[in-house]
C-alpha cells in the first residue's frame, strides 16, 4: 500500500546515464509524495458515508441536551430589580437623587418571598442592565501594571486611564474608567422568621473572585502597611473611600478586594450580573435559604438612570454547567433532533439516488 | 527610422529550410526590411550606411558623423588601454564601466531600506500600511500599536527572506562570472596574462581560444583563421547552435602575419554608446594616419558567445560588464495575470464592499447608540458628537474587521503557486528520459491557466512530429529508390535511441560545463523553487549537447541505402560493371551529382568527436585509379587531376593549426593542379578572389610543393571488390571517427547523412572549399564559389563550386518543389536529350505528389553547368551587388535568381519527419476534453492534411473544407457558402457529443487566410472556425499563426494555448494565454518565450489534463476557502458589535486575533491548495471529459463565491450566537465569552477543510493537527504567563479555566455541530445526487490503489519501448490501428 515501498529502478528498468565527472540525470524522484501518490484517505461524503455520523450525533446529542436541561430546571434562581423606575418602588426615591458622591446615604429595603428552600450554597448576584462595560474605550480604561501592584504605574498611571489617571495632580489608584464607575451598592439580606424577626443573612465577601486574579493577576503595592502603599495617589473620583480602605479585612483590602477585582472583569455583554456574595451552607439540615419571607436592603448609591439602567439582585444555586440556562440543553436536544431527521432524510436520499446511480452510467 | 537592417544578413546565417516560413526571425526581419523599403522609397536621400568591407575609408568617415541613431547622438570613443595614448585613455574611459557584473538587486547596506521600498509597492502591503498608520490615530486605535504591525512584519518579513536568499543566488552567481578568468593584455609585462572577468576594462586587449567564452563585447582585431574569420556561438544569447561568422576589423595596419602588438595599437575607436540591439554595432576605426575604417556588427564579438572553430582571437573590448549587449538585453521573468486571479480581484472588491458595508452599519449603530445615551458612566469621552463618534467608528472598524480583506491570500497564492510549480516540475510523466529533461515552469503564475483551456494552437513540424528528418526515399533521373530498408528500419526506432542519446551525451560531456547563460542573471521574484534556475541554465547548457546528439541520432545517420542505387552506384566505383547491366552514362552522372549536391549544397559545419569543431579527420586515400571515372565524365570537359593522397602524415598532424592550413593546403594544390593544364579561365576566377589565395600562400606554399611531386595512386582492387560484397556505408562508420555534423536545420543533417551512407560524405569545410568524400575517388577538395543561402522568398539555396572532376563552374539549387519546378529547362540540345527530361520533370513530379501524399518532405535537387563567361559575367554583377550600397538586399536576390534558372532537375528527395510518440492519443484526449485543436503550420496542405489524418486531428470520415482562394472576393463568398452549409454551432455542439460522427474540418491556406483575418473577413471566419471540429491552417507565416491566435482569443474571449518548437512560434507562443514550448531541435527561441517548456507533445495530455485539472481546482477551492475563513471569522468580531454599542471593541485578545490567520489557520489552505486531489490522475487521463466539466468554470466560481460567503455568515451566525445564548445573562467576562467562540471557530474553519478536501494525506492530518494545537497551546500559555501584558485584554487565567470546565466543551461541541451540519448535509446530497464520474473512481483508486501502482509501473515500462508507425503509409484514411 505505501508506494514507497517501491523504487524507480524497478519500475522501469531504466538505467541511469552518467558522463564521465558528476553528470546527474534530471530524472525526478519516484517518490509518492513528489508523483503525489500519497496514500490518501478520501473521504467522500455520500449520503451512504454522512448517515452514521449524523445518527450518531443525534443520539449523542439528545441525551445530553436532555441532561443539560434537567439540571439546569434544578438550579434555584431568584431575582428582584431594585431599579426603583415605578413610583410605587421603595427604592425611587433613592433613584432620583442621583449623586456619585453624596453624602447620605440613601437606604430602601425591598421584601421579597422565596417559594423553595434553597439547598446548595447559594450565589448572590447583583446584576445590571444595558451598561455596556464591554465599551472599547471603557474596556482599555485601566492599568494592568499599576493593578499588579507595580510601583511605577501606581504613581504613573498609562494613558489608557484618561481621563481618569489623575485627580488634582495626584495619580488615581487605581485609575481608568472601570474603576471609578466601580458598582457601590450595599445590599443587605435579612430573613423575616415566621416570627417576624429579621434575621440578617451572613454573607462571605471572600471567594467570588477567581484565583488567578486574587493571586497572580491583582497585587497590592509593596509595602508594610496600605496606606502607607498608596501614600501619593488619590482615590477614583467617583469613589467615597480611598482603596485602601475597602474592607477592614488586610486580604481583602486594596486591589485584592474582591468586590473589586470582580467588577474589573469587565462583563461581555451589557445585560450582565457579577457575583457579589456567597451564603455558604453551614449545616445539612437546614436549607442555606429556607422558604420564606426576606427582605433586601439596599444602601442605594450607583446611579443608573442616566443610561436607562436596571440593577437587580439575583439569588441562585449553581452546577456543574454554571448558573440557570435552559437554552443549551434545548439546543442541544433541537440539533440532535435535527441530526436525527437530517440523517433519515439522507437515509431516504440514499434509497431514491444512491442505488440509481450506481447502476447508472455515467454520460457526464 | 531606418537603421541596422543590412546588418542582418552578416549576423545571420540564415537557415536553409525547406519550409517557406520556418524561419521565423527571418521572416519577421523580412516584413521590416520591406516597410522599410517603403518607407525608403518615400525619402531616399536619407544616408545608408555601407558594409565595411566595400565602403570607402573616406565615405565612412563621413557617414560615420550621420549615423543615424535611434537614441541620444552620442558616441564612446575607446582607447588601446596600453597603448600610447595613456592621458587620452585615462579621460575618456572614466565614464565605463568595469567587466564587473552585478545583477543583485541589493548589497548587505541597501537591502533593508531597498527592499522595503520595492516591497511597499504593492498594494497589499500598501493596505496593511495603511492599517498601521490608522491605529496609530489615538480616536480610531483599536488594538495596541504594535499588533497591528505584526502582519505587516510576518508578510515583510518573508518576502524579504525570499528576496535575499534570491538576490544571494544571483550574487555567487555574479561571483562565479566575475572570476572566471581570461587572458588580457598587461601593460607592464607587455604579455598576456590571466585576469578575472571583472578586471576587464574598456580598452583592453583580450585574447581567446577556441571554445573560451567572450568576456565582453569587442572588437575582433586579430583571428589566426588566415582569412581573418572567426567563429562564434550564440547559444548563451539566443540558443541559436550554429556558427556564426565575424571578421576582422578592416584595413588593420599591422594586420598580416603576426599577431598584433597591444602596446603600439593607436587607433581610435569610436562607436555608438551601448545599447540593447544584438544585431546592430555601429562605428569607425580612426588610425593614426587619419584613415577612418568603418566598423560593423560583423567585428563585434558578444559577451558570452563561445568561440569555435577558431584558433586564437585577439579583440579590444569596447563594451564591458553591463553595458555588454548580452547584459542589456536581460529581460526579466514573464509575468502573465491568471484568468483565476483577475476573478480574484472581483471577489475581493466584492469583500471590500462587504467591509465597507460593515463598517457602515457600525458607524451608524455606533452614532445612533450614542444618541440615546445621556452621559453614562460608562462613556468616556462624553463630548463628541454621535456623528463624530460614528466617523471614528468607521475607521475603527477597518482595522477591526482588516482580515476581510484577504490581502494574505495573494502571499498564499504565490506561495501555492510555487507548491504546484514543484510538483508539476517533478512529475515523472513529464520527464524525457532521452533528453534527460524535465518539464520547465517559467512562467509561476499561471498553473490554473492550464486547466481551463480551450483552444489548442499547435505547430507541427516539431511540435507534433519529432522534428528528426530522417531521410526516407529518393528519386533520381526520374527512378524511384523506394528504400524498403530504409523505411522498415524507421519502424523500428525508439529502442536504440537512448542508447544513442546516452552515447552521445558521454562525447559531449566535456563542452557542457562551460557554458554560462547571461540571462539568467535576472531572477524571477517568485523562484523559491530553489532548482527552477539552474536547471534551465543546465538546460541552455544542456541544449548545445542533445542538440548535436539530436541531430546525429542514430536513426537520422544510419540510412539504409537501397540496393538497386547501391549497384548502380558501384558500377562507378568498379570497372568491372559486373552481373548486372551497367546504367546510361548520364545517369550516372545524374546519381553522382545527386549525391555531391546533397552532401555539399548545405551549410554544415563538420566536426569530429573527439575534438569538436575543431579539426578533420585525416582524409582517406583514394585506393583507385580514376581511369573509368574519367571515362564516365567524357561529355564534360575533364581534367587531369590530383587527390591528394600523398599529403604526409607527419605534416598533416604536426602544427595545432593543422586542420586549415592542410584543407588550404589542398585547395591550393587543386588550383594549381588545375592550373596546369593552362584553363584560362580558372586563371581568371582565382584572380578575381585574391584573398582566396592570400590566406591560402602563407601555409599553402609548402604543401604545394608536395603536392605537385605526387604521384598519382595505384588503384586498389581489394576495396572495390570489398565495397561492392558488403554495401557501402556500415563499415567505413565502424572503421574511422564518426563525423558530427551540426546542421541549422535538421533536414540539412538528413541529407548529408544521406549522403554519407552513399559514400558520399561530407569531410570537412571551410570557406574557401569543402572536402567530399566520393565512392571511389576519395577525398576530393571542391572548391566553393559562392553559398547563396536559403531565404523565405527564393524558398531555395544554391552553391556555386567547381566540380572537383570536371573543373567546371557547377551551381547546385535545392529547393522546394514548387519553385524549382518551374526553374528547370524543359531541354535543350537535341531531340533525345529534351525527352529525356521532360520525362525526368514528369516522372519526379509523380514521385513528389506520392511523396507529399505520403508525408515526407520534399525537396528538388537539381544542377546547373555555368560556363566560364556565364560565371564570370554573373560574378561581375554579384560583386556589385554585394557591394551595393543602397537596395543590397533586392540586388543580391536578383542576382542569385539571375543564377537560378534553367536548372537541371537531377531528383528529389523525401524526408520523413515522424510523428512523436503518443501524439494521436494526445490530440484525441485534447479533443475529448473539448479543446478545439488547431494546427498552424508553414508546410504544404497535403503533408499538413496529411499528418493531421496520422495524427488523428482529421478522421476518415471527416468533412474537409479546403479554402485557398485565388482573390479575397472568392473567399469572402467561399467562406460564406461554407457557413451556409455547415451546421450552427449550437448544432454542431450536440452533433459532436454522438461520438463517431462525421464533423468538418477547416483546411486554410496562407494566402486565403491572410484574407480570412482581415477585419470584414475576421467574424465570418471565426464563426465558420466555430462550427468546425478542427482548423489546419498550411502555409501560415509567423504573423498570421500569432494573429490567428490572438484573433480567437479576444474575439471568441477563450483561454487559449499554443505550443510550438522553433522560433517561428515564438510570436504565436507569446501571443497566446499560456504559451508551451516544445524543447526540440530548434533551438530555444521558442523555450525561451514560453510559459512552460516540455520535450514531448504528448506531455501535454498530463499537463493539460491532471496538472492543469488539479492546479485550477486546488486553487479555485483554496480561493474559496480562503475567503470563506475570512469571512467567517470576521463576522464573528461584526456580531459582537451589536452588544458593545458598535463601539469596535473585540471579545478575544487581540495576539489572538492577529495571529488566528497568520499562524493558526494559514497552513492548512496551504497544504490543501498544493496537495489536494479531487480526482485522481489516471481518471483524468482516461476520461479527458472531466476536464471540460470543471472548465465551464465562470458560472461556477461566481456563484460559489455567494454561496461560501453565505455559508460563511451561516456558520459565524452559529459560532457567535450559540454560545452567545449559552452565556448571556450570567457573569461571563468579556475573554471568557471569547474563548469558547474563538475555539469553535478554529474547529469549523478546520473540520470545514476536512469536508471540503478530497484527499486526506498525513501531511493534511498532521497540519490540521499542529493548527489545532498550535492555537490551543498558543492560548494556554499565554494565559498563564502573561500577567500584565497585552493590556486591555489581559488573558491571565481566562482560559486556563475556561478549559477546565465542561461547558466550555458543550458550547465547542453544539457550535461546530451546527455550525457544519448544513454543509455537510448539502455536500453528501449533492454528491449522492450528482455523483460523478470522477467520484466513483475515488472509490475504485481506493479499493484498487495497489492495482493501479501496478499499471503504472508497467506503464512506464511499455513507455520506452513503444514502437509505432506513427506516419501513415499509402493509406492515410486507414490509419486507426496506430492507437
Amino acid at each position: 500500500m505505501m508506494a514507497t515501498s517501491y523504487n524507480a529502478k524497478d519500475e522501469d528498468g531504466h538505467i541511469t546515464v552518467s558522463g564521465p565527472g558528476t553528470m546527474r540525470s534530471k530524472k525526478p524522484e519516484n517518490t509518492a509524495f513528489k508523483q503525489q501518490r500519497l496514500p490518501a484517505w478520501q473521504p467522500i461524503l455520500t449520503a451512504w458515508t454522512v448517515l452514521p455520523a449524523f445518527f450518531i450525533i443525534g443520539l449523542i446529542f439528545i441525551p445530553i441536551g436532555i441532561g443539560l436541561f434537567v439540571t439546569s430546571n434544578n438550579i434555584k434562581e431568584f431575582e428582584v430589580d431594585y431599579t426603583g423606575v415605578d413610583v410605587s418602588s421603595p427604592c425611587f426615591n433613592c433613584s432620583q437623587n442621583y449623586m456619585w458622591n453624596s453624602s447620605r446615604p440613601c437606604t430602601c429595603s425591598i421584601p421579597f418571598y422565596l417559594e423553595q428552600p434553597y439547598q446548595s450554597d447559594v450565589f448572590m448576584y447583583y446584576g445590571l442592565s444595558n451598561f455596556y462595560q464591554n465599551h472599547r474605550r471603557y474596556v482599555k480604561s485601566r492599568d494592568d501594571s499599576q493593578l499588579n501592584g507595580d510601583l511605577v504605574s501606581l504613581t504613573k498611571p498609562s494613558k489608557e486611564c484618561e481621563p481618569y489617571a489623575t485627580n488634582e495632580n495626584k495619580p488615581i489608584a487605581p485609575c481608568g474608567a472601570i474603576a471609578n464607575s466601580m458598582f457601590n451598592d450595599t445590599l443587605e439580606l435579612f430573613y423575616s422568621d415566621p416570627n417576624g424577626t429579621l434575621i440578617q443573612i451572613p454573607l462571605s465577601t471572600t471567594g467570588i473572585a477567581w484565583w488567578t486574579d486574587k493571586h497572580v493577576k491583582f497585587r497590592n503595592p509593596a509595602g508594610s502597611n496600605l496606606t502607607v502603599a498608596f501614600q501619593g495617589t488619590t482615590k477614583p473620583v467617583n469613589w467615597r473611600r480611598p482603596v485602601y480602605e475597602l474592607d477592614a479585612d488586610p486580604e481583602n483590602n486594596g486591589f485584592i478586594n474582591e468586590d473589586f477585582i470582580v467588577w474589573m472583569r469587565t462583563a461581555a455583554l451589557p445585560t450582565f450580573r457579577k457575583l457579589y456574595r456567597i451564603i455558604n451552607k453551614n449545616n445539612n439540615m437546614i436549607p442555606t435559604l429556607p422558604q420564606g419571607n426576606y427582605t433586601l436592603e439596599v444602601v442605594y448609591n450607583y446611579p443608573v438612570r442616566s443610561f436607562e439602567g436596571r440593577k437587580r439582585m439575583i439569588l441562585s444555586t449553581i452546577s456543574w454547567m454554571g448558573g440557570k440556562n435552559p437554552f443549551l440543553g434545548l439546543a442541544y436536544i433541537s440539533v440532535g433532533s435535527v441530526c436525527f431527521f437530517l440523517g433519515v432524510v439522507l437515509l431516504l436520499i440514499h434509497y431514491r439516488c444512491g442505488n440509481q446511480n450506481n447502476s447508472q452510467d455515467i454520460s457526464n | 527610422m531606418c537603421f541596422a537592417l543590412q546588418d542582418v544578413d552578416i549576423v545571420k546565417v540564415p537557415g536553409w529550410r525547406p519550409e517557406v516560413c520556418c524561419v521565423g526571425e527571418m521572416e519577421r526581419l523580412h516584413w521590416v526590411q520591406h516597410r522599410v523599403r517603403q518607407l525608403l522609397v518615400v525619402d531616399p536621400g536619407q544616408g545608408w550606411y555601407a558594409s565595411p568591407a566595400a565602403a570607402l575609408p573616406n565615405k565612412s568617415s563621413t557617414e560615420a558623423h550621420s549615423l543615424p541613431h535611434r537614441g541620444s547622438g552620442k558616441r564612446r570613443k575607446v582607447l588601446a588601454r596600453h597603448g600610447p595614448h595613456q592621458q587620452d585613455y585615462k579621460a575618456t574611459s572614466k565614464s565605463f564601466k568595469s567587466n564587473a557584473i552585478r545583477t543583485t538587486k541589493y548589497s548587505l547596506l541597501t537591502f533593508i531600506p531597498m527592499n522595503l521600498f520595492q516591497q511597499f509597492h504593492r498594494i497589499a502591503n500598501l493596505y496593511f500600511l495603511f492599517l498601521v498608520l490608522l491605529n496609530w490615530v489615538p480616536v480610531v486605535e483599536a488594538f495596541q500599536k504594535e499588533i497591528t504591525m505584526i502582519p505587516l512584519l510576518v508578510v515583510l518579513t518573508v518576502i524579504a527572506f525570499k528576496d535575499a536568499l534570491e538576490d544571494y543566488r544571483r550574487y555567487r552567481f555574479d561571483k562565479k562570472i566575475n572570476k572566471n578568468v581570461v587572458q588580457v593584455f598587461c601593460g607592464k609585462q607587455k604579455a598576456y596574462i590571466q585576469q578575472c572577468w571583472q578586471d576587464v576594462h574598456v580598452g583592453d586587449f583580450v585574447r581567446l581560444s577556441c571554445n573560451e567564452i567572450i568576456p565582453a563585447d569587442m572588437l575582433l582585431l586579430y583571428s589566426s583563421d588566415p582569412r581573418g574569420l572567426c567563429y562564434i556561438e550564440t547559444a548563451n544569447l539566443d540558443g541559436e547552435t550554429n556558427l556564426k561568422q565575424r571578421q576582422l576589423v578592416t584595413d588593420l595596419p599591422a594586420q598580416q602575419g603576426s599577431e598584433l602588438t597591444p602596446e603600439s595599437f593607436d587607433c581610435r575607436i569610436e562607436c555608438e554608446n551601448p545599447n540593447d540591439d544584438l544585431s546592430r554595432f555601429r562605428g569607425y576605426m580612426e588610425h593614426p594616419s587619419g584613415v577612418r575604417v568603418g566598423l560593423h556588427n560583423s567585428n563585434l564579438l558578444l559577451r558570452s558567445c563561445t568561440i569555435r572553430n577558431t584558433e586564437t582571437v585577439v579583440g579590444i573590448v569596447v563594451y564591458a560588464g553591463h553595458e555588454t549587449k548580452a547584459m542589456m538585453n536581460n529581460s526579466g521573468p514573464r509575468y502573465k495575470r491568471s484568468r483565476l486571479e483577475k476573478r480574484l480581484n472581483t471577489d475581493v472588491l466584492w469583500c471590500v464592499l462587504l467591509l465597507i458595508i460593515m463598517c457602515l452599519t457600525a458607524a451608524i449603530g455606533h452614532g445612533l447608540w450614542l444618541n440615546n445615551l445621556k452621559d453614562p458612566v460608562f462613556q468616556i469621552e462624553g463630548e463628541t458628537s454621535p456623528a463624530l463618534a460614528g466617523f471614528y467608528v468607521f475607521w475603527t472598524m477597518i482595522i477591526v474587521l482588516q482580515v476581510l480583506i484577504p490581502i494574505s491570500l495573494y502571499v498564499s497564492i504565490e506561495i501555492v503557486k510555487l507548491g504546484q510549480i514543484y510538483f508539476i516540475h517533478n512529475d515523472i510523466a513529464l520527464y524525457n528520459q532521452q533528453l534527460d529533461s524535465r518539464i520547465q515552469c517559467r512562467a509561476l503564475n499561471i498553473t490554473e491557466d492550464l486547466g481551463h483551456i480551450q483552444y489548442l494552437f499547435s505547430d507541427k513540424t516539431g511540435t507534433l512530429t519529432e522534428n528528426k528528418m530522417v531521410f526516407r526515399r529518393c528519386s533520381i533521373y526520374g527512378v524511384e529508390y523506394p528504400h524498403e530498408e530504409n523505411g522498415r528500419r524507421l519502424e523500428v526506432y525508439e529502442a536504440e535511441q537512448s542508447e544513442s542519446a546516452a552515447r552521445s551525451v558521454t562525447l559531449r560531456s566535456g563542452c557542457s560545463g562551460r557554458s554560462l547563460s547571461c540571462a539568467r542573471s535576472s531572477v524571477s521574484l517568485h523562484t523559491l523553487t530553489a532548482e527552477q534556475e539552474e536547471e534551465e541554465e543546465e538546460q541552455l547548457s544542456n541544449h548545445s549537447r542533445t542538440r548535436t546528439s539530436a541531430f546525429c541520432s542514430r536513426v537520422a545517420k544510419e540510412v539504409i541505402p537501397d540496393p538497386e542505387l547501391v549497384r548502380k552506384l558501384n558500377c562507378l566505383s568498379s570497372v568491372d560493371g559486373g552481373s548486372s547491366a551497367p546504367p546510361c552514362s548520364l545517369e550516372l552522372t545524374h546519381i553522382t551529382d545527386f549525391f555531391l549536391a546533397l552532401a555539399i549544397c548545405n551549410s554544415v559545419v563538420v566536426s569530429s568527436p573527439s575534438q569538436p569543431r575543431h579539426e578533420v579527420p585525416e582524409a582517406r586515400t583514394p585506393l583507385k585509379s580514376l581511369e573509368e571515372i574519367k571515362l564516365m565524365f567524357q561529355p564534360f570537359s575533364f581534367s587531369p587531376f590530383s587527390p591528394l593522397s600523398a599529403l604526409s602524415p607527419p605534416q598533416a598532424r604536426g602544427s595545432p593549426r593543422g586542420f586549415t592550413s592542410r584543407l588550404f593546403a589542398r585547395a591550393k594544390n587543386t588550383t594549381t593542379q588545375r592550373e596546369e593544364p593552362g584553363q584560362e579561365s580558372n586563371l581568371e576566377s582565382s584572380k578575381l578572389q585574391p584573398e582566396v589565395d592570400s590566406c591560402c600562400r602563407a601555409e599553402g606554399g609548402a604543401a604545394g610543393q608536395t603536392g605537385e611531386d605526387m604521384e598519382e595512386p595505384k588503384p586498389g582492387p581489394d576495396w572495390s571488390r570489398q565495397a561492392a560484397a558488403e554495401g557501402l556505408s556500415r563499415q567505413t562508420d565502424s572503421e574511422e571517427e564518426e563525423l558530427l555534423y551540426e546542421a541549422e536545420s535538421p533536414d540539412e543533417a538528413a541529407l548529408v547523412h544521406a549522403a554519407q551512407a552513399y559514400r558520399c560524405s561530407l569531410r570537412g569545410r571551410c570557406a574557401q572549399s569543402l572536402l567530399v568524400e566520393l565512392p571511389g575517388l576519395g577525398s576530393l577538395s571542391v572548391q566553393l564559389l559562392h553559398i547563396l543561402p536559403f531565404d523565405s522568398d527564393r524558398k531555395r539555396m544554391s552553391v556555386v563550386v567547381r566540380h572537383p572532376l570536371s573543373g567546371r563552374v557547377m551551381v547546385y539549387t535545392k529547393g522546394a518543389d514548387s519553385v524549382i519546378m518551374d526553374l528547370t529547362h524543359t531541354g535543350k540540345g537535341t531531340e533525345g536529350e529534351q525527352e529525356i527530361c521532360s520525362h525526368i520533370k514528369e516522372q519526379t513530379q509523380k514521385h513528389l505528389d506520392s511523396y507529399a501524399r505520403d508525408g515526407l518532405r520534399t525537396l528538388c535537387i537539381t544542377k546547373k553547368v555555368v560556363t566560364e563567361e556565364e560565371y564570370s559575367l554573373w560574378l561581375k554583377e554579384h560583386l556589385v551587388a554585394e557591394s551595393s550600397i543602397e537596395n543590397r538586399e533586392e540586388l543580391l536576390l536578383e542576382s542569385a535568381q539571375r543564377l537560378e534558372s534553367n536548372l537541371t532537375l537531377l531528383g528529389t528527395t523525401g524526408i520523413v519527419d515522424r510523428l512523436q510518440e503518443q501524439v494521436p492519443e494526445t490530440i484525441e484526449a485534447m479533443q475529448g476534453a473539448g479543446i478545439k485543436v488547431w494546427v498552424l503550420t508553414g508546410d504544404k496542405k497535403e503533408t499538413a492534411i496529411n499528418i493531421a489524418y496520422a495524427c488523428k486531428l482529421l478522421r476518415p470520415n471527416d468533412k474537409l473544407l479546403t479554402a485557398s482562394c485565388p482573390s479575397k472576393d472568392s473567399c469572402a463568398a467561399y467562406l460564406e457558402e461554407l457557413r451556409l452549409a455547415l451546421p450552427s454551432a449550437e448544432d454542431s455542439t450536440t452533433v459532436t457529443d454522438g461520438e463517431q460522427s462525421s464533423s468538418s474540418v477547416l483546411v486554410i491556406e496562407g494566402q486565403t487566410l491572410a484574407w480570412a483575418l482581415q477585419e470584414d473577413l475576421r467574424s465570418l471566419f471565426l464563426e465558420l472556425s466555430c462550427r468546425c471540429r478542427a482548423v489546419l491552417c498550411c502555409r501560415s507565416t509567423p504573423l498570421q499563426k500569432s494573429q490567428v491566435v490572438r484573433l480567437v482569443r479576444d474575439q471568441l474571449g477563450v483561454m487559449t494555448l499554443a505550443v510550438g518548437d522553433g522560433a517561428n512560434d515564438v510570436s504565436m507562443i507569446q501571443a497566446a494565454d499560456v504559451g508551451i514550448g516544445i524543447s526540440g531541435q530548434e533551438g530555444m527561441q521558442a523555450v525561451m518565450s514560453s510559459d512552460f517548456a516540455v520535450s514531448r507533445f504528448k506531455h501535454l495530455g498530463k499537463l493539460l489534463l491532471v496538472h492543469g485539472h488539479w492546479c485550477y481546482s486546488r486553487l479555485a477551492n483554496m480561493t474559496l476557502y480562503f475567503i470563506y475563513k475570512n469571512v467567517m471569522f470576521v463576522n464573528l468580531l461584526f456580531w459582537y458589535q451589536f452588544f458593545c454599542g458598535f463601539s469596535g471593541s473585540v471579545m478575544t485578545n487581540s495576539w489572538v486575533l492577529i495571529l488566528f490567520n497568520l499562524l493558526f489557520t494559514s497552513v492548512p489552505p496551504l497544504i490543501y491548495g498544493v496537495l489536494d486531489r479531487d480526482t485522481p490522475a489516471h481518471t483524468l487521463l482516461a476520461r479527458p471529459a472531466l476536464y471540460q466539466a470543471s472548465h465551464t468554470s465562470k458560472v461556477y466560481v461566481s456563484y460559489m463565491f455567494w454561496f461560501t460567503v453565505l455559508d460563511a455568515f451561516y456558520q459565524s451566525l452559529v459560532c457567535f450566537f450559540m454560545p452567545y445564548f449559552a452565556l448571556s445573562g450570567s457573569d461571563v467576562g468579556l475573554l471568557s465569552f471569547g474563548s469558547p467562540i474563538n475555539a469553535s471557530a478554529l474547529l469549523i474553519i478546520l473540520l470545514h477543510q476536512v469536508i471540503e478536501s478530497h484527499t486526506l494525506t498525513w501531511i493534511h492530518c498532521l497540519v490540521l493537527v499542529l493548527s489545532a494545537g498550535s492555537y490551543f497551546g498558543f492560548v494556554l500559555v499565554f494565559s498563564l504567563l502573561c500577567v500584565s501584558c497585552s493590556p486591555p485584554t489581559n488573558p491571565t487565567g481566562v482560559d486556563t479555566l475556561h478549559m477546565a470546565q465542561p461547558i466550555f466543551y458543550l458550547i465547542c461541541a453544539l457550535t461546530t455541530v451546527t455550525a457544519l451540519l448544513p454543509r455537510l448535509f448539502l455536500r453528501a446530497v449533492h454528491n449522492t445526487i450528482h455523483s460523478s464520474a470522477g467520484l466513483r473512481s475515488d472509490h475504485t483508486d481506493n479499493l484498487y490503489s495497489e492495482e493501479y501502482h501496478r499499471r503504472m509501473q508497467r506503464w512506464n515500462q511499455s513507455q520506452s519501448r513503444v514502437n509505432r508507425l506513427p506516419v501513415s503509409s499509402q493509406n492515410p484514411g486507414l490509419e486507426p490501428d496506430i492507437a
